[in-house]
């Protein structure tokens, strides 16, 4: 039992330095989308990436390096905070787009017009 | 009353976990916990939110289970939209979809359309009734019945199992 609690405080740092790298490489990807998509609601789409997988593994990256249970108890909060106000203002600026008279995209954009549409 | 006791066992978790004092040594901190939980519970009361929309602890084992399996649907899309915003020519086909949901209670629905919103590729525009307007990544992604088992869950976590 004590050998697998030796390994898992070795691996720790390592798991969560990973995932924490994993999470910021996320959080570009979904910044390399919102400047590729071609219109305002897909690049919503793609800033929800960094909204949810990005945020959650940073989160628990940081979780795996925290010191203290306390400091996990405010990550996993801020997480919960997180899911719950993400959505409601990717609501809100979607629904704002709506009411104020956007046309999204829509149909098959291919390589044609891709990255310019 | 049921409300209320829930919303105070949650405050008084909340404050011991972020304050981390749980051994109750500190009797200042301890003091002025229970005097800001009270006061919130008290405004509360007032404020007349002591609902089952203020206060849904009571279905807590339900909203675990529909939150985990909405954890995993949010890393499944999202490896969908992570290939889309890599791919070498951009291929998407975006759509305007009015879904139809099954959810009675305003809770249940704002559950719904928060889930699809946090579901990456699916975006709910308007909520109107008992129809949500989606904007989908992907066209397919959003076709009928695609919100279905969605729909089911987030209904049966918020309302129970009982079609009303």
């Amino acid at each position: 039992m004590t050998a697998i609690l030796d390994l898992w405080a070795a691996f720790r740092p390592a798991l969560g330095s990973a995932l924490l790298l994993v999470g910021a490489v996320l959080a570009v990807i979904g910044t390399v989308g919102v400047l590729r998509f071609p219109d305002f609601y897909s690049r919503l789409h793609a800033a929800s990436i960094t909204d949810t997988a990005a945020a959650t593994l940073a989160l628990v990256g940081m979780a795996l390096l925290a010191p203290s249970f306390a400091v996990v108890f405010k990550l996993a909060v801020v997480w919960l905070f997180l899911f719950l106000t993400g959505p409601t203002s990717s609501h809100a600026l979607a629904n704002a787009a709506h009411t104020a008279g956007l046309q999204p995209l829509i149909g098959r954009v291919g390589s044609e017009n891709g990255g310019e549409g | 009353m049921g409300y209320f006791l829930g919303l105070i066992v949650v405050l008084v978790a909340l404050w011991t976990g972020l304050s981390g004092e749980y051994t109750l040594t500190k009797p200042l901190i301890a003091t002025l916990g229970a005097i800001s939980i009270l006061l919130s519970g008290l405004l509360a009361y007032r404020f007349d939110i002591l609902d089952r929309e203020g206060s849904p602890y009571a279905r807590l084992p339900q909203f675990l289970a529909y939150w985990a399996w909405l954890v995993v649907e949010i890393f499944k899309a999202n490896w969908v939209v992570i290939k889309a915003c890599l791919r070498s020519t951009l291929d998407i086909n975006p759509a305007l979809v009015k879904v139809k949901t099954g959810c009675e209670s305003d809770l249940a629905r704002t559950v719904f359309a928060n889930s699809i919103t946090l579901t990456p590729g699916t975006v709910s525009v308007e909520v109107e009734g008992n129809k949500i307007l989606v904007h989908a990544l992907y066209e397919d992604s959003a076709g009928p019945g695609a919100f279905d088992d969605m729909d089911r869950r987030s209904r049966e976590a918020c309302d129970g199992k009982a079609k009303s």
